[in-house]
């Protein structure tokens, strides 16, 4: 046991203090831990009947995974903060989310030599399904978002960039401000944009068109078209649709650069 | 496929459940049967295949051969007295295993030793006529329909005992919550004699909960004697992964490692980001270090940053320029990293850069 303060004077003084606390009917944080660490072993165990019970519906079913989610946010209770946790380590949600956070990290690296580090949730939706194989289970969209919210305490740039109805998932820190943000929405309807698009359809000066593109172009996001008909077409490579694109290797992408 | 027979899929007594593998489909000789992609189960005596929906066949062992992740098994023409099952007839005496998820160099294995054992011979079991499942075998379209409807209503039933109990235990939840906002105002404010002890175990209730952690961070930081543990973990595992790629490694890249070593029970990112905050502080040979972009990596100790920032000179000196790019192919690092290192060279002086719509490049600073 801690040794608080000894001595008859001690002793004296905290009977004073309980005496005045009890007085404004406030509680002594100190007894107030000792009440927590019981109400937790309670939790506990009915957490753990709850898992029993029900921990096949939380693996099985996103829409109960939503729910679940939803719930702890209005108490104030983040179930991923830590594999730690009970809601981890009883029910299993923790393994579910981490995996599923490795899983994209993965499937957006083998990607950014394409698409620069900015992928469309869809399409981060799909090649992680695939990955996972026909029998594990399912995995919505709203599982990767929050796997994804999580991903962004470390630091790699991770973010969702709200676009066309859906999200643009960003895995690198490159700088995205809303300038780039309007643009690539305005992107998004036919994959690729024009200087003059974005002076119609955005009411800019050429000059912060072009900065902006050319940012874009930088950053690796954007290829540039100079071939095309009529002006340079800027192309985003996350925005391309299954049809209009193949799967090159960094290997042969390398090869392909003249 | 005409040798198998319906069972209820338990085993007798002195059979005994030898392997079983998931993801198997069965072939009716060559032709791919009409059923999706179960588990097989290997017992002493028998071959069971048993789909997602748990109907279950059953055959008597014979000979069998390996093919290309898919067992073939020659079987002897079914006895008169056979029990019904789901094929009345086939052209061919063999059907085949395929393996959708692996499985099968271990599922051969005991299948050959199974057989030579013969233990059906020593052992004989009394198998009772087969039983249609637990729920009646139903019959066309509307049997479908029936089970589907069934399946949904107990889902259904399932899920909503499960919001109920959930929302009972969330109510309890709550009441945590607000039983730890108020020992954190306590302890803000200083009421009351809290030992360090006291706070760190209430900062280990905290974690447990998953409840954000209000109090300040200046006692070891949010971190908790489990992420102390966690730090000294790290500090051992990712030595010599670390050394391979040349002191330093991403954040989000040791998350993958870590959690791919783990397999079961993985780190959350906080978890992982809370650890190594704490490298430093316990003297542990790796440190967390934050660059301006924000991106966030291990690092060794012993890699000091002059040699870095040396080397990273010494490389574009040799080359006259190099983007971000060329400096990772030649390094062995990932792009991300080798970025940073030029950054960090620049910082100090020795680098200059070259930045236009063609890519980022450096060159030797000659102002």
């Amino acid at each position: 046991m801690h040794r608080r303060g000894v001595g008859a004077g001690a002793i004296a003084k905290k009977k004073l203090a309980e005496a005045k606390y009890k007085e404004r009917g406030t509680v002594l944080a100190e007894d107030q831990i000792v009440q927590m660490s019981k109400q937790l072993e309670t939790f506990k165990s009915n957490l753990e009947e709850f898992a029993s019970k029900h921990k096949q519906e939380i693996r099985k079913d996103p829409q109960f995974r939503v729910q679940f989610q939803e719930m702890c946010a209005t108490i104030g209770v983040d179930p991923l903060a830590s594999g730690k946790g009970f809601w981890s380590e009883m029910l299993g949600v923790g393994d579910f989310y981490y995996e599923l956070g490795v899983q994209i990290i993965e499937v957006c690296l083998a990607l950014k030599h394409r698409n620069g580090g900015l992928i469309t949730l869809d399409e981060l939706h799909q090649r992680v399904l695939k990955g996972r194989g026909k029998y594990v289970q399912d995995v919505s969209q709203d599982d990767l978002v929050r796997a994804i919210k999580k991903l962004k305490v470390m630091g790699n740039g991770f973010g969702m960039i709200p676009v066309g109805g859906s999200y643009l998932v960003q895995s690198v820190p490159a700088e995205l401000n809303m300038d780039h943000t309007v643009v690539l929405q305005l992107a998004e309807k036919k994959g690729y944009v024009t200087v003059s698009e974005i002076r119609d359809g955005l009411k800019w000066e050429k000059e912060r068109a072009c900065h902006v593109l050319d940012h874009l172009l930088k950053e690796g996001l954007a290829w540039l078209d100079s071939q095309a008909t009529g002006e340079a077409h800027y192309w985003l490579p996350a925005l391309f649709s299954e049809l209009t694109s193949r799967d090159v290797t960094p290997e042969e992408a390398n090869q392909m650069t003249p | 496929m005409d040798r198998f027979s319906w069972s209820n899929g338990l085993l007798e007594i002195d059979e005994t459940l030898v392997v079983q593998q998931r993801g198997v489909r069965l072939y009716d000789g060559d032709d791919k049967v009409k059923m999706e992609l179960g588990v097989a189960l290997l017992s002493t005596h028998r071959l069971i295949w048993r789909d997602i929906k748990n109907h279950v066949r059953s055959e008597q062992l014979c000979t069998i051969k390996q093919s290309h992740a898919k067992i073939v098994i020659h079987l002897h023409p079914s006895s008169p007295s056979k029990e019904p099952g789901p094929f009345q007839n086939s052209k061919y005496s063999y059907i085949k295993l395929s393996f959708k998820e692996h499985g099968q160099i271990e599922f051969y294995r005991r299948l050959t030793e199974e057989m030579t054992q013969k233990r059906w011979e020593t052992t004989p079991c009394f198998f009772p006529p087969s039983m249609q499942g637990r729920k009646t075998r139903a019959v066309g379209i509307v049997g479908i329909e029936r089970k589907i409807e069934e399946k949904r209503k107990e889902t259904d039933k399932n899920i909503s005992e499960a919001f109920e109990d959930l929302s009972k235990l969330m109510v309890k939840a709550k009441e945590m919550v607000e039983l730890s906002r108020s020992i954190a105002t306590k302890i803000k404010d200083k009421q009351g004699d809290i030992t360090e002890d006291e706070t760190i175990r209430f900062k280990s209730y905290l974690l447990s909960m998953g409840i954000a952690n209000p109090v300040t961070r200046e006692t070891h930081g949010s971190g908790t004697r489990y992420h102390m543990q966690l730090a000294k973990q790290l500090g051992d595992m990712l030595q010599a992964p670390l050394e391979e790629r040349g002191g330093m490694m991403a954040l989000t890249e040791v998350y993958c490692l870590v959690n791919r070593a783990r397999g079961m029970e993985l780190l959350s990112p906080e978890d992982l980001l809370n650890a190594c905050k704490m490298l430093e502080s316990m003297r542990l040979p790796l440190r967390l270090r934050v660059f301006d972009s924000g991106v966030m990596v291990v690092q060794l100790q012993s890699h000091s940053e002059e040699e870095m920032i040396a080397s990273a000179l010494d490389n574009v000196l040799e080359k006259g320029s190099l983007t971000a790019e060329e400096f990772a192919k030649l390094l062995g690092l990932s792009v991300l990293l080798s970025k940073e290192r030029l950054l960090l060279a620049e910082k100090v002086g020795h680098l200059c850069r070259d930045d236009s719509v063609e890519g980022l490049r450096f060159y030797p600073n000659r102002f």
